[in-house]
């Protein structure tokens, strides 16, 4: 039992940081499908400068700086330009893919070297609690981390100042305008900090869980983030669950895999993807989406 | 006349302007671009067995392209013409190993290629009902159903349609006559693919329904309103394009590989919506579109051969071609701009 919701919980924990980022710049009203783009950056930049450091910790910074970097293209089409963005955030991940297979074959062309990892938080007493230690604070630090971050960003949009007015921009961008609210600024940084969450998200595939890079390491876990902020009806609480739904039915099929079960490997692959399409097809209609959501913000348009 | 101009050159610069951008990526990874760019253009159109090449990846991008731009004019965000064509092939490979007679003549073709467009239509379709019963974004439930067509043609061609032998993983060839006719290596599919996109550009833009289409992908509400509807005119432009795209699978199979197995597809998905955006959604400017990339994606290997730099470099300049043909006013792109989402829609 302690075993599986380990499992559960590390499986979820990049779905959940993609999520959180990209709940936080679906509030702001953007649509970012380059999520997978993003966290592929992400893990890339994070591999290849913790491989050349030998520093994880850097290897992070790296994840997220390119993450946001990126991020910060899409935002200047999107935002600035009125880019459509279900098409913007298309290139993203086009780029994302074709710049990562390229820069892999081109800086590593010996083979692909380990990636050094992550160690966990050692802070004495906290893995022998009973039940959860483990699970929380046996492993990676990125576990604990997604939980607090979800705390941190239930509060922000739901208790602070600052996230009425992120919280506005995405429901009626037109009256956040005339309140005051700068539209355009408050979409870039929902983006960037979006975008640095993907980072993280990215990140800590090769440098908490594979220990190493491989193209399209990603596997569609953007676009599960995609499908659990709906789940997750945009709020935060709502995606950590989803997320942990989502972790915990891969833990499982690991699981009955390990023990024999007879299901075929590729529908064992494909079953993450039929169960979002599931969960979204019962949980869709009855979660409400931010009013701007998807549409571009310009001033003198009526 | 000068509108006419602009909106010609345009495209033009986005494409050359996206090559030399990647030139830059390159040079910025330690490559020597000149080298890679003559190999490049020599591998693409360099001899007639390049042009040869060239015309065969043209072919599914055409039929995948014209997919895209159909749906796209139509307001529905299809991002799953990879696994539309996956579908379809999968199907047509059914049809042809498990149902049609070994021995049987030239008319084999005809079952085969409409198995592959019912096929991904099917799949197509499949997108439009969640998004019209269930309220699902068709965005995210045509990336996932690329992930899940993928699989299945793996579980398939490693169980219920292996090759007899089971030695790879990969079905059983087609019988003979199911495979399209060849001149000099180049099929039949290839004039077929050109009939389509004049098929699809008359129906967009001669026929009622196309209208319908159209009117739906421009401005929903005001459709709504006028008595359509925006739900099934959005799954009919999903089978359509799903149609399409599976037709393409079925030509690649029955023109190209003559069996089913992974990485069957021409790119990763996303290649036909470039196509399509430099075509600005018309759906005759699919052809030079398609012809671009396929050259591209053709020269790419030589590139790879003669100067070692990796062919995923194309998705580069795929992914430069689609920001350029957005961002900027190039001319005004028809996408669909007054877009409602409808309650729950991401």
């Amino acid at each position: 039992m302690d075993a599986l919701l380990e499992a559960a919980l590390r499986l979820a924990t990049p779905l959940l940081f993609a999520a959180l980022g990209e709940l936080l710049v679906e509030r702001s009203g953007v649509v970012n499908i380059g999520i997978e783009g993003l966290m592929l950056t992400g893990a890339f930049a994070a591999f290849a400068v913790a491989v050349t450091t030998a520093s994880p910790g850097l290897g992070v910074a790296a994840g997220v700086s390119a993450s946001v970097a990126l991020g910060m293209v899409f935002a200047w089409f999107v935002v600035l330009r009125s880019a459509d963005q279900i098409v913007v955030g298309t290139a993203v991940n086009l780029l994302a893919l074709g710049a990562t297979g390229l820069a892999l074959r081109s800086l590593f062309p010996g083979g692909i070297p380990a990636a050094p990892v992550v160690g966990p938080l050692e802070i004495p007493g906290l893995a022998s609690l009973p039940v959860v230690g483990t699970a929380l604070f046996g492993a990676t630090p990125f576990v604990p981390t997604s939980l607090a971050a979800t705390l941190c960003v239930a509060l922000f949009l739901a208790r602070t100042r600052a996230g009425l007015r992120w919280r506005a921009v995405g429901e009626v961008a037109r009256a956040a305008d005339a309140e005051g609210v700068r539209v355009a600024a408050v979409r870039i940084g929902a983006i960037a900090v979006g975008a640095a969450f993907a980072g993280i998200a990215g990140a800590m595939l090769p440098l908490a869980q594979s220990n190493t890079f491989s193209e399209g390491m990603t596997a569609g876990r953007g676009f599960i983030a995609l499908a659990i902020v709906i789940f997750g009806r945009w709020n935060a609480i709502g995606c950590a669950a989803a997320a942990l739904f989502f972790g915990a039915t891969t833990a499982l099929q690991f699981r009955l895999q390990a023990r024999g079960l007879a299901v075929p490997y590729p529908l064992a692959l494909a079953l993450p993807y039929v169960l979002t399409l599931a969960v979204l097809a019962i949980a869709t209609g009855r979660a409400r989406a931010p009013r701007d959501l998807g549409r571009p913000y310009r001033r003198e348009a009526h | 006349m000068k509108e006419r101009l602009r909106v010609l050159a345009s495209p033009i610069a986005a494409a050359l302007a996206s090559i030399g951008i990647a030139v830059g990526v390159l040079l910025a990874l330690g490559h020597a671009p000149l080298g890679a760019l003559e190999a490049l253009v020599r591998g693409a159109g360099g001899s007639p067995a390049a042009w040869t090449g060239t015309l065969q990846k043209s072919t599914p991008l055409l039929l995948t392209g014209l997919a895209v731009a159909l749906s796209f004019r139509c307001g529905v965000w299809n991002i799953g013409a990879e696994g539309q064509l996956y579908a379809g092939a999968l199907a047509a490979t059914f049809v042809a190993t498990r149902w049609l007679p070994a021995d049987g003549g030239a008319w084999l073709v005809a079952p085969v290629l409409v198995a592959g467009a019912l096929g991904g239509a099917g799949f197509g379709a499949l997108a439009g009902w969640l998004r019209a019963a269930r309220g699902v974004s068709e965005v995210i439930s045509t990336i996932l159903l690329n992930f899940v067509a993928i699989q299945l043609v793996a579980y398939a061609i490693q169980g219920p349609l292996q090759e007899a032998p089971r030695a790879y993983p990969q079905s059983d060839p087609l019988p003979h006559g199911a495979m399209l006719p060849a001149l000099d290596r180049l099929h039949l599919g290839v004039p077929l693919a050109l009939i389509a996109a004049l098929v699809v550009a008359f129906l967009i833009d001669r026929t009622a329904v196309g209208f319908r289409l159209r009117a739906v992908g421009h401005a929903p509400e005001a459709a709504r309103f006028a008595g359509l509807s925006p739900e099934r005119l959005g799954t009919l432009a999903l089978a359509l394009a799903g149609g399409l795209a599976g037709l393409a699978g079925a030509v690649e199979l029955a023109g190209m590989t003559g069996r089913l197995y992974e990485g069957l597809s021409p790119g990763p998905g996303y290649t036909a919506i470039a196509v399509a955006l430099l075509a600005r959604l018309a759906p005759l400017a699919v052809i030079p579109s398609a012809l671009f990339f396929g050259a591209l994606a053709n020269g790419a290997l030589a590139m790879q051969r003669e100067a070692a730099i990796p062919s995923v470099a194309t998705q580069v300049v795929q992914g430069i071609v689609i920001l350029l043909s957005v961002g900027f006013a190039l001319g005004r792109l028809s996408l669909a701009r007054e877009r409602v989402p409808s309650e729950g829609e991401a």
